[in-house]
């Protein structure tokens, strides 16, 4: 069902983690759907992304495209990081089966919500950067057990 | 552990070598068709009625009560369907559960798109079907009572033998979707108060494309595939006679190991149980824990998407299945584990793991092992499972 990139970087995630104090932290998905993806950036003076961390709860695809995105991102400015498409992470994957399309869209957002918590936090407008749609649940999941 | 550690067992099963070779013959040499004439094809109607004999005598009922069919599907299409057409008028309302397999579920939306009202009861948070619920929706007019002996997803066994007094009660006849319990648990229509029961073959290590409805004798159900005169002109086709031969000595191995298999089957489970649910934190048991499946075992784990640990734990050579949105193909999970409760995000982090007869307590802890690694890694990369740390530090 999915490539064998795919399946290298679910298997090998890269940049899975945290940044403490990052510049920049996109939340995007919804549990009941079953993907939530997170990115942390760390971004330099130059606006180059010198860091980069994801955190996802999802499928092996999500995690996968995650996975991707980070990498593709990763060293590049903030305005490279926003030409990194959806189409982009998938062709870098060798693809996704129809149904998993909807997780390189969510990467994309995830994408697009750490750089616009960044250009808040440093009251900067990135030039091409809408405010994401996230609809991440406002509900904060407790302990059910 | 080089080998493939198979636990899902509700999916399908391996047919036995035993029963593979009572098959054999009868693609070859027995090749006859059992409606012909001559003496070498006219036995294959023998090895069909011994194969009859056998199944009717698991579940307690007549040989002519039992008629082969081509899946557990087609038998639950076959008893809705029919049922609702002989009995129309008398009424046209049936009751079923939330909890059925689809071959049950879209039977009837189907039979809505026919003019039939179908009630679907609400089951608890362990999955039984409440009597007092089923009790306050019965009416006069209600035709069929249609609830499966049990979930193929929690493994919850529910009250068959009151669900068919209390239809009963009403003049409504009581289906079961047995296709897990047959060969699995002690089945018997008469105690049970069953006038129809569906199983299937490849359940219990039976040949794939064979099962059979059992239909209780003098109930005026009709033909379902019309044709030639097979099934006692009830479902006509050329009898797939490898698959029924093959179906019944799977029975009779089914049978005759069952009371060891449950035994054997419920000591792993238990102990699989026990090592998952207290090694790993935030992890429920899905289902009842007694009135269950012996070889059925659905947790949630909470945090983590089922998907992933499927793929995980197939890289660890275990196969196991789960009732994520991502495994159904859909955005929603599994109907089952939302009948009974759970939210959202809690039924995508289910995992169902199935035994049969050839799994050991060593595979058991090569499981428990790799569940418990594999669940560990997944919340280390979840952000639900960052923030309730954060939360609660």
């Amino acid at each position: 069902m999915y490539s064998e990139k795919v399946m290298e970087h679910f298997q090998n995630p890269r940049n899975v983690g945290e940044i403490e104090n990052a510049s920049g932290v996109g939340t995007v998905g919804n549990a009941k759907c079953g993907d939530i993806m997170r990115i942390y950036f760390d971004i330099d003076d130059r606006q180059v992304i010198r860091d980069v961390k994801f955190k996802t709860f999802g499928c092996g695809a999500a995690v996968a495209t995650s996975s991707m995105a980070t990498e593709l991102v990763k060293g590049k400015t903030i305005y490279e990081a926003l030409e990194v498409t959806n189409k982009a992470v998938m062709e870098a994957l060798d693809g996704l089966p129809p149904v998993k399309v909807h997780c390189s869209l969510l990467a994309e957002e995830a994408i697009h919500a750490a750089l616009w918590d960044y250009a808040e936090k440093n009251g900067i407008k990135i030039e091409g950067l809408e405010k994401p749609k996230t609809d991440i649940s406002e509900t904060p999941v407790e302990e059910v057990y | 552990m080089n080998k493939l550690i198979y636990l899902d067992h509700a999916a399908t099963t391996a047919v036995r070598p035993e029963v593979v070779d009572t098959m054999l013959p009868y693609f070859t040499e027995r090749f006859g068709n059992p409606s012909s004439i001559y003496g070498f094809a006219a036995k294959n109607k023998e090895a069909i009625n011994n194969s009859r004999d056998i199944i009717a005598n698991a579940i307690g009922a007549k040989s002519e009560e039992i008629y082969f069919t081509g899946s557990g599907s087609e038998a639950d299409n076959w008893a809705l369907k029919a049922t609702a057409e002989a009995y129309r008028n008398k009424g046209k309302h049936i009751i079923t559960s939330k909890i059925e397999h689809h071959a049950i579920l879209h039977t009837c939306d189907y039979l809505e798109t026919q003019g039939y009202e179908i009630t679907y009861l609400d089951v608890d948070d362990k999955g039984l079907v409440r009597i007092d619920e089923l009790k306050s929706v019965i009416r006069e007019d209600t035709i069929l009572v249609s609830v499966m002996f049990a979930n193929n997803e929690i493994g919850t066994i529910e009250p068959v033998a009151e669900i068919g007094k209390i239809a009963h009660e009403y003049g409504a006849l009581f289906h079961t979707d047995a296709v897990q319990a047959f060969g699995q648990v002690p089945v018997n229509v008469d105690e049970m108060n069953i006038d129809m029961l569906s199983a299937s073959g490849h359940k219990l290590n039976g040949p794939k494309g064979v099962g059979f409805l059992y239909i209780r004798k003098g109930l005026r159900l009709r033909s379902f595939i019309h044709g030639g005169q097979q099934e006692r002109g009830r479902r006509a086709g050329t009898e797939n006679v490898p698959g029924i031969v093959g179906l019944g000595k799977a029975t009779e191995l089914a049978i005759s190991s069952m009371e060891a298999r449950i035994k054997k089957e419920t000591e792993l489970r238990n102990y699989l149980i026990k090592r998952l649910t207290t090694e790993i934190p935030y992890t429920r048991l899905n289902g009842h824990e007694t009135k269950r499946l012996p070889n059925n075992i659905n947790l949630s784990f909470q945090f983590v998407e089922g998907e992933s640990i499927l793929i995980m734990l197939d890289m660890a050579g275990i196969c196991a299945s789960s009732g994520s949105a991502c495994t159904s193909g859909s955005l929603d999970p599994s109907h089952v584990l939302l009948a009974i409760g759970l939210p959202h995000e809690i039924a995508h982090g289910s995992l169902r793991l199935t035994l049969g007869y050839e799994n050991t307590k060593e595979e058991m802890d090569y499981v428990a092992d790799n569940v418990k690694r594999i669940i560990e890694n997944l919340r280390n990369m979840s952000p639900l499972y960052e923030d309730f740390v954060k939360r609660n530090r």
